[in-house]
């Protein structure tokens, strides 16, 4: 089998999600090409010699639709030769996109691909491609359907995290995030988000409060009491799960991970394809690996595809330097962490999503970067990258540099 | 057209009449010869150019009850037949038309070409309703009868003659979801406010209006033939349906616990209809219709809820020889909770009631009680002041047994101690004439020995209430050894004038109720011995479809009673008729901790003044044993439940406490809520099929002990494959 190595990655900052978000005025469209052109400018990249565009969208409808990939292949230059396809596994997908490139290089079939993910969350909207599973009765009873925030309290309640806990947790994530910028941790991939003239439109994450604190958090109310009182899902939760006798609501606004817009690539290729670019492999893609997990815990995926990836490659969390895990809930990543003890200093070393925000279709790609970034500044080798998926799923990637 | 359950005719406007008017019945219901008739009606005023328009309207008191529920049983024999005869392919294609052809008939109905009204008084529930619905116009009396409503899920069925469409159609989707879960029927201004129907006007106009309407609008068609007709709640794949029905699937499971098919069956159909076009939305309801009357839920509810329980409270155990007794006076001795109680439904029902107690205090305290029942119902709208004052005027409080005299029947609910009821029954007796039926409330204490102290013997019969008695549907009958079967008949009448449902008993210690919910309660004890998380047991108690987990039950009925009632056991039937794990778990809880349920909000449950109960912490101190919450199988946790319940159920059969697998499974049901989808505790043995659940309690008793083990009776039905019903109906024909 082949080595699939990363050779570059770029992802955009990350604007709130919302009509005042500074993104909102940026199509999709234009979103997932300005990253797609950072890697073609920044590698003087001969675009024909890429073989595929893959490219994760979670809602891809409206201006999202109708196959994505291909369209901002097509917008940022790529030429005519190049083919692109939209993917969609909910959370994970930017990951995904990029484990399916790789896949292709590792199988010998192609020798350059492009992994990323885009997602305007403020234009489109959460939830806009529909949600059969969840809506179709004849599903939804059986697979224990759940809003995703009733599934993370019902972890933090399982688990046993309290409000305080999951709010500490959130608090972390701020001071990381903010000392990362401060410190200038991610300049070398966030690429800023420009105008048709070339004006900056955003070029720093832009949900970040270095300043919130234990005492600002407390004063949020849970956001999903409502619903799983009145809305029936506590009663889902605790039918799956027996031993809970109730579901105690800890999260909110301030400890789930942020809506926002956003995009991301990354370059992969063989060793051949890197030699005939000119360009210098930064990390092999060691091992890969997708799972289901319970559904109504739902966003415990991680675990289960750690545990599967870890012995697809022969390690054990002790051979990972970094650990990094999308923060969709501060319970996510305390059971996490819990499962494997694993020390505060190489988990999400620079914070994550819950102060910079989950853009559905591309985090998964932007993450691998933002670890991959920090095994070279801290000249460490190995790290893991995770993501729970919505319906029960997760998917890991394990990476070395070279 | 050759009618003979209706009759039909047009006036000079053009505008027919259809009366339909059963013969031989006092209510109309929907039969295949119903149908076969409606079907002439509606070719004839489809072809008819005189006629302009049809109002359907009943000539009985109420409109209509629905379909015959035998006929969809029938149907169901007539599958089991040509699947076996011809196959399972012929045979489900042919129930399908079957069963989907009344569907057809309102439709045809609907789209005639001329419109319908259906005018009506009284209830018109289920397939009566839908065929209202299927008109273009309902116009319902103010009458305090009129109920309009879908009940058909109360017997483990749905709407299946286009129902779930139709009123999906008119109403929000959720509240379309909860009229049709609830099955509740609907008095008519409420039914107008929800689009349900159109006008409400006293009766003597609903006709005339219904015609009037007719004339007017020759040409009025149902909403959804309108092409730019829109969902009263949007399109279901929208941000809207988003909002409706995750949630509706998550409130079927909290509260059905997924038991009951039919309640799955009408999200489903409603899901998928409203994305349809009405005739394809039928046929999608349909197909769910031939699933769901297929399935044992609704054979053992049809059975058990509908059929068995009217049988029963229309008296079919009481001896036929007896003319019915006129209940006029009813003494009741002891004006406690449960005589307070008594007095009340007595009073309710229109029956003079003596409550005596020691003192007139206590009597008027018992008394009191009726006042507070009443002034809960005129605040909730459901009564009004004057029926208090009658109701309390039919209650005498009274010290002076004197004043019994006169009693046609004699209710004695004192304190449970052998020697107190003796004397209360020498006094009563001293007073009361020698046709006077005494009915001890007693749930304990053999009615025999009781009748001992009666010089009266064949006038003795046990009347054993449920608590809260307001609310308990079942009372049990206990016959003694000599009771005789004008006390059996008394007791059956009283029974039936206070609405309630009886079940007749013979004398064997805990009757036949508390001793299935015993078991029930003793398993979740041991259970929480045995180191099972308590949030666990209670989640296993409902997900069987119990109505309150095990320890909750517990905390109701008071943790201090069962110890007694543990501890008199053991001390009249020995060490080894207790369990001593339960009794050191009761022991513990009473007198160490002081817990002893609700009552001083300290069970197995702490009930703070403000938000809801929660489990005592303290519970996992009392036993050493933790099991892993992974590692627990939680259909063993509820077939233990349900499993040591039917089999007391099977074990009193064989003694010959109950004699009729009906009243076995109707008192399980409305006595202590024996998962009702099973039908009760004996149904759930015969659709489990008794060499199943031989081998279930064989594997359960290895496990868990002695008292899963078999008894000889159901060793005896695994072998020969019979069932507790086949049985009964060999006994009742031979």
């Amino acid at each position: 089998m082949a080595d699939a190595f990363i050779y570059d990655h770029v992802r955009t900052p990350r604007g709130k999600g919302k009509a005042d978000g500074s993104l909102h005025e940026v199509t999709a469209i234009e979103l997932g090409t300005q990253t797609l052109r950072a890697i073609k400018d920044r590698n003087n990249l001969d675009p024909k010699l890429v073989e595929d565009v893959v490219y994760g969208c979670v809602d891809p409808v409206g201006e999202a639709g109708a196959d994505i990939a291909r369209t901002v292949a097509l917008k940022a230059g790529y030429g005519k030769e190049v083919p692109g396809v939209q993917i969609n596994r909910f959370c994970a997908s930017g990951l995904d996109a990029v484990n399916l490139a790789a896949a292709q290089v590792m199988s010998g079939q192609k020798e350059m691909t492009i992994g990323g993910g885009v997602e305007s969350m403020s234009r489109i909207g959460m939830g806009a491609s529909g949600f059969g599973i969840a809506v179709d009765p004849s599903v939804a009873i059986d697979t224990y359907f759940m809003p995703q925030g009733v599934s993370a309290d019902l972890i933090a309640t399982k688990y046993g995290f309290s409000r305080d806990d999951v709010d500490a947790y959130a608090v972390r994530s701020h001071k990381r995030a903010a000392k990362a910028w401060e410190e200038g941790r991610f300049k070398n991939s966030v690429i800023p988000v420009t105008d048709v003239n070339g004006l900056i439109i955003l070029d720093r994450d832009e949900t970040i409060r270095p300043a919130t604190d234990m005492q600002a958090l407390a004063a949020l109310k849970a956001s999903f009491v409502q619903m799983g009182e009145m809305g029936g899902f506590d009663a889902v939760a605790t039918a799956a799960h027996p031993d809970v006798e109730f579901v105690n609501h800890v999260h909110h606004a301030g400890n789930s991970s942020g809506i926002v817009d956003g995009a991301a690539a990354v370059l992969v290729g063989s060793k051949k394809a890197g030699k005939a670019a000119g360009l210098k492999p930064r990390a092999r893609i060691k091992a890969f690996a997708t799972t289901g997990s319970d559904l109504a815990l739902m966003l415990t995926g991680p675990v289960d595809v750690t545990e599967l990836v870890l012995k697809k490659a022969g390690m054990t969390p002790k051979d990972i330097d970094l650990f990094e895990l999308n923060e969709a809930f501060s319970s996510v990543v305390l059971r996490y962490q819990q499962a494997f003890d694993i020390d505060d200093a190489v988990l999400n070393v620079n914070g994550g999503a819950i102060a910079m925000g989950h853009p559905l279709g591309a985090t998964g790609a932007m993450i691998l970067g933002t670890v991959l970034d920090e095994l070279e500044r801290t000249n460490k080798q190995t790290a893991l990258v995770t993501l729970c998926v919505a319906v029960g799923m997760g998917v890991a990637t394990i990476i070395e540099r070279v | 057209m050759n009618l003979v359950n209706f009759r039909f005719e047009t006036d000079a406007d053009g505008i027919a009449t259809l009366t339909w008017d059963m013969p031989e019945r006092s209510m109309n219901v929907i039969t295949p010869q119903v149908m076969e008739e409606l079907n002439q009606v509606v070719d004839k005023v489809a072809s008819d150019e005189a006629i302009k328009g049809c109002v359907i309207v009943s000539g009985k008191e109420a409109f209509s009850g629905g379909a015959d529920l035998t006929m969809l049983q029938g149907l169901r024999d007539l599958y089991v037949k040509l699947a076996k005869e011809q196959g399972e392919q012929i045979a489900m294609q042919r129930f399908f038309d079957e069963s989907r052809k009344l569907s057809l008939l309102y439709r045809k109905l609907e789209t005639c070409g001329k419109p319908f009204a259906a005018a009506i008084h009284g209830v018109c529930l289920g397939g009566a309703f839908e065929l209202a619905l299927s008109c273009q116009l309902r116009v319902v009396s103010d009458d305090a009868s009129t109920r309009v409503g879908l009940p058909e899920i109360k017997v483990g069925l749905f709407p299946g003659a286009g129902g779930t469409q139709r009123v999906s159609r008119l109403m929000q989707t959720g509240d379309a979801l909860q009229m049709m879960f609830k099955g509740d029927q609907i008095k008519a201004l409420p039914a107008r406010n929800s689009g349900l129907v159109h006008a409400v006007l006293p009766r003597d106009q609903i006709v005339a209006a219904a015609k009037e309407w007719l004339k007017t609008n020759p040409q009025a068609k149902q909403p959804w033939e309108d092409p730019k007709f829109k969902l009263p709640s949007n399109k279901v794949h929208s941000p809207a349906g988003m909002q409706i029905w995750p949630p509706a699937s998550a409130i079927y499971r909290r509260e059905t616990n997924d038991n009951y098919p039919a309640a799955r069956a009408i999200l489903s159909a409603v899901y998928e209809g409203l994305q349809l076009p009405m005739d394809l939305a039928l046929k999608v309801e349909s197909r769910y219709f031939a699933k769901i009357l297929r399935t044992k839920e609704a054979a053992s509810m049809i059975r058990s809820l509908f059929v068995s329980m009217q049988e029963l409270n229309k008296g079919a155990r009481r001896p036929a020889d007896v003319p019915a007794s006129k209940l006029k006076k009813v003494g009741v001795v002891g004006a406690g909770f449960m005589g307070a109680g008594i007095a009340y439904v007595t009073a309710n029902a229109g029956i003079e009631v003596v409550l005596v107690d020691r003192d007139i205090e206590a009597a008027e305290k018992g008394k009191a009680y009726s006042h507070k029942l009443v002034t809960d119902q005129i605040t909730k709208g459901r009564a009004k002041t004057a029926d208090r004052d009658a109701l309390l005027g039919r209650i005498k409080a009274s010290a002076d047994y004197a004043d019994l005299k006169g009693c046609d029947l004699i209710v004695e609910a004192v304190f449970e101690d052998p020697k107190v009821k003796a004397e209360v029954i020498a006094k009563v007796e001293a007073v009361v004439g020698p046709k006077t039926i005494f009915g001890s409330n007693t749930s304990t204490l053999p009615i025999t020995g009781l009748a001992e102290h009666s010089e009266r013997p064949k006038n003795f019969i046990g009347i054993h209430f449920f608590s809260p008695v307001e609310k308990m549907l079942l009372v049990e009958i206990i016959m003694a050894k000599k009771t005789g079967k004008k006390a059996l008949a008394m007791a059956l009448d009283f029974v039936r004038a206070i609405k309630k449902t009886p079940i007749v008993v013979n004398d064997v210690r805990g009757f036949y109720a508390n001793r299935c919910v015993g078991n029930y309660i003793r398993e979740g004890h041991l259970m929480l011995m045995e180191g099972v998380p308590p949030a666990m047991i209670e989640a296993a108690g409902k997900q069987a479809g119990m109505p309150v987990g095990p320890l909750s039950l517990n905390d109701e009925v008071a943790v201090d009673l069962a110890y007694k009632v543990l501890k008199a056991t053991k001390a009249q039937l020995g060490e080894a008729s207790v369990d001593p794990a339960q009794e050191k778990l009761l022991n513990e809880m009473v007198e160490k901790h002081g817990r002893l349920g609700r009552k001083n909000r300290k069970g197995f449950y702490d009930y703070p003044e403000a938000g809801p109960k929660r489990l005592w912490p303290g519970l996992a101190e009392l036993t050493k044993n933790k099991l892993e919450p992974e590692l627990i199988d939680m259909e063993e946790l509820k077939h233990r439940l349900l499993v040591t319940q039917a089999l007391e159920a099977a074990k009193t059969y064989e003694e010959g406490v109950v004699t009729d697998p009906r009243e076995a499974d109707v008192g399980s049901i409305i006595g202590f809520g024996f998962a009702p989808y099973s039908g009760g505790t004996l149904s759930y043995i015969d659709n489990m099929g008794a060499a199943a659940f031989v081998k279930l309690c064989e594997s359960l008793a290895k496990k868990h002990g002695e008292r899963f083990k078999p008894n000889r009776l159901l060793k005896r039905m695994a072998k020969t494959g019979d069932t507790f019903y086949g049985a009964a109906e060999k006994k009742a024909a031979a």
